[in-house]
């Protein structure tokens, strides 16, 4: 099994090199949604699924279009785009969750707040797609979605971890200053050096 | 030059490609038909799903109170939704007692119409109407409260019960917020309004109030409450403050009127004499009602140099002048704290909690 096979990526972007825990991405929503285990599983899901169809889309976007040697204009270089395009995207896709989700659940919908449209700019997401272009395009068609699904339940996994030991903590004696936000993220820095354990597993 | 051409090439055809998938899905899924939304077991309306309960209720002319204008912020438009509500949503629980909760009561400005719908909502708001009035003369009975007096347009009448109130439809940035002002006038002209009304620094109703001209027109619905004076030989307590004159003034009046023998009690609490209202009227008032009792009170006298009338706070007047064990029923109005001690005092003079109406504002 090479360290690019479909399970090797989506192993490594999940643990090794979680999007959260490694790198430190979507902070805002991984603090503001992990109070309530319900709540915090679908904001994984969303973001999980956004950022699987985004990198996909912005895949073909990017591989058809805007880079080098691209399917429709090989001769130009219009790889300046990519924050653009990739941020239109994002938000198209985000304003069309928002409509499936009011539709099909609205008690979800409505316990996501705010932070159902601040998916858009979840930086998670955009990192994924980032990290997809980092040095030119660097996975197949099929390895980004790997890479994707990876990252997209690393940070799903992430928030219901970060969810489940909150629910612990209410009945914790946590000194006063450090109530609430405080000593979330000292528990975010304990689980990513946890998740430091998991590098050298496989190579991202 | 080329490689611009292509970059606003690709954006424009992306954006579009992006809006038409966003309109497609937009058709498909905020669709949700013809809905009927039955009503108390009546013939059921057919309204167009999609919208909020409280705003398509509006438009087919059922006003159920609501004073923020549908932000879920004032908790005042609940409803029984039987079935086709859907699941009770994060922002309708601060508004909600368990026991609400369990009858499946909803605040209808958050409840969507997805479906058919099934509501049990309190009879008398299906009597409220809707009403266009003129603002026929106001003066300003304190430093801060406004008295105005609107004529019904069109010949329009408004039956209401003494104590009841209306919603003024106050405009404001995107649509209209409604705000609730209890009716001063008497049932025996119901071509007339007349409101009082205390201006709030930075109050978006009672500055639309203060604001408006004679000549004006208003909008507002009406009316609503559940006050109804009970016949008889049962004598009416009335105890207040500030703008809670308004239904007290309303209640007397109206006595006045239909049943001037009556006992009745009027125990009106101010800090200062300046802020007393209506004194001259009742004491004229008392020549046709032999039984009309006026307690005022000051609460900080020191400031009315000259007031030799009762002082402190006024449910302590109330406690001082009230025999118990007499067949009362009371009306409050006024700040949740006097209303709570005036509570008490009347508990202790031997009335029944279900005597007792309090309006708070």
């Amino acid at each position: 099994m090479g360290t690019n096979s479909f399970i090797m990526i989506f192993l490594a972007s999940m643990f090794a090199n979680n999007i959260l825990l490694a790198k430190f991405l979507g902070m805002c929503s991984f603090i503001a949604i992990s109070r309530n285990m319900k709540t915090a599983f679908g904001m994984g899901a969303a973001v999980t699924a956004v950022t699987v169809c985004t990198a996909l889309l912005n895949y073909l976007v990017y591989s058809g279009v805007l880079m080098v040697g691209s399917r429709f204009f090989p001769e130009t270089d219009l790889t300046f785009l990519s924050f653009l395009v990739f941020i239109l995207v994002i938000a198209g896709f985000v304003q069309l969750l928002e409509m499936i989700l009011e539709r099909f659940l609205p008690a979800l919908y409505f316990s996501f707040g705010i932070f159902l449209p601040l998916i858009t700019v979840n930086c998670a997401i955009l990192g994924v797609n980032l990290f997809m272009i980092e040095q030119g395009l660097k996975y197949s068609f099929w390895q980004t979605s790997a890479f994707a699904l990876g990252s997209g339940g690393g940070y799903w996994l992430a928030i219901c971890l970060m969810a489940g030991i909150r629910k612990k903590l209410e009945g914790a004696d946590i000194p006063k200053p450090l109530r609430g936000v405080g000593i979330a993220v000292i528990i975010t820095g304990l689980i990513a050096m946890a998740f430091m354990g998991f590098t050298g597993m496989a190579e991202g | 030059m080329m490689v611009y051409i292509q970059a606003v090439a690709v954006m424009v055809l992306l954006g579009a490609g992006l809006v038409l998938l966003l309109l497609l899905a937009g058709r498909f899924l905020c669709n949700y038909g013809t809905c009927n939304v039955t009503i108390n077991g009546r013939e059921p309306l057919k309204v167009k799903g999609g919208g909020k309960l409280l705003d398509t209720l509006y438009d087919n002319q059922i006003f159920i109170p609501s004073a923020c204008g549908g932000q879920g912020t004032c908790g005042y438009c609940k409803v029984r939704v039987l079935s086709g509500g859907g699941p009770l949503l994060p922002t309708e629980l601060p508004y909600l007692t368990g026991d609400e909760q369990a009858k499946q009561t909803r605040l209808a400005c958050q409840v969507k119409i997805r479906n058919d719908i099934e509501l049990e909502v309190k009879p008398e708001y299906l009597n409220v109407k809707r009403f266009r009035a003129v603002l026929s003369s106001a003066t300003l009975v304190t430093a801060d409260i406004r008295e105005l007096h609107f004529t019904l347009c069109d010949g329009g009448q408004l039956e209401f019960r003494a104590g009841q109130y209306v919603q003024v439809s106050v405009p404001a940035k995107g649509g209209s917020v409604f705000r609730a002002y209890s009716i001063a006038s008497t049932p025996s002209h119901p071509e007339e309004l007349e409101l009082l009304v205390r201006r709030i620094p930075g109050g978006l109703g009672s500055g639309y109030m203060h604001k408006l001209q004679v000549g004006d027109e208003a909008e507002f619905t009406g009316p609503y409450g559940e006050f109804e004076l009970t016949a008889g030989d049962t004598e009416l307590v009335c105890i207040g403050g500030g703008v809670g004159m308004a239904p007290m003034r309303s209640l007397i009046r109206h006595l006045a009127e239909v049943e001037p023998e009556r006992s009745c009690w009027l125990f009106f609490g101010a800090r200062t004499e300046e802020q007393l209202l209506y004194q001259k009227e009742f004491e004229a008032l008392r020549k046709r009602m032999p039984n009309l009792h006026v307690v005022y009170a000051l609460s900080e006298p020191e400031k009315s140099p000259g007031w030799n009338g009762e002082t402190g706070f006024i449910h302590l007047a109330a406690e001082r002048h009230l025999q118990p064990g007499v067949k009362r029923q009371a009306f409050l109005c006024g700040p949740p704290q006097m209303l709570s001690s005036a509570r008490d005092i009347l508990l202790g003079k031997e009335l029944d909690d279900k005597d007792i109406f309090a309006d708070e504002f």
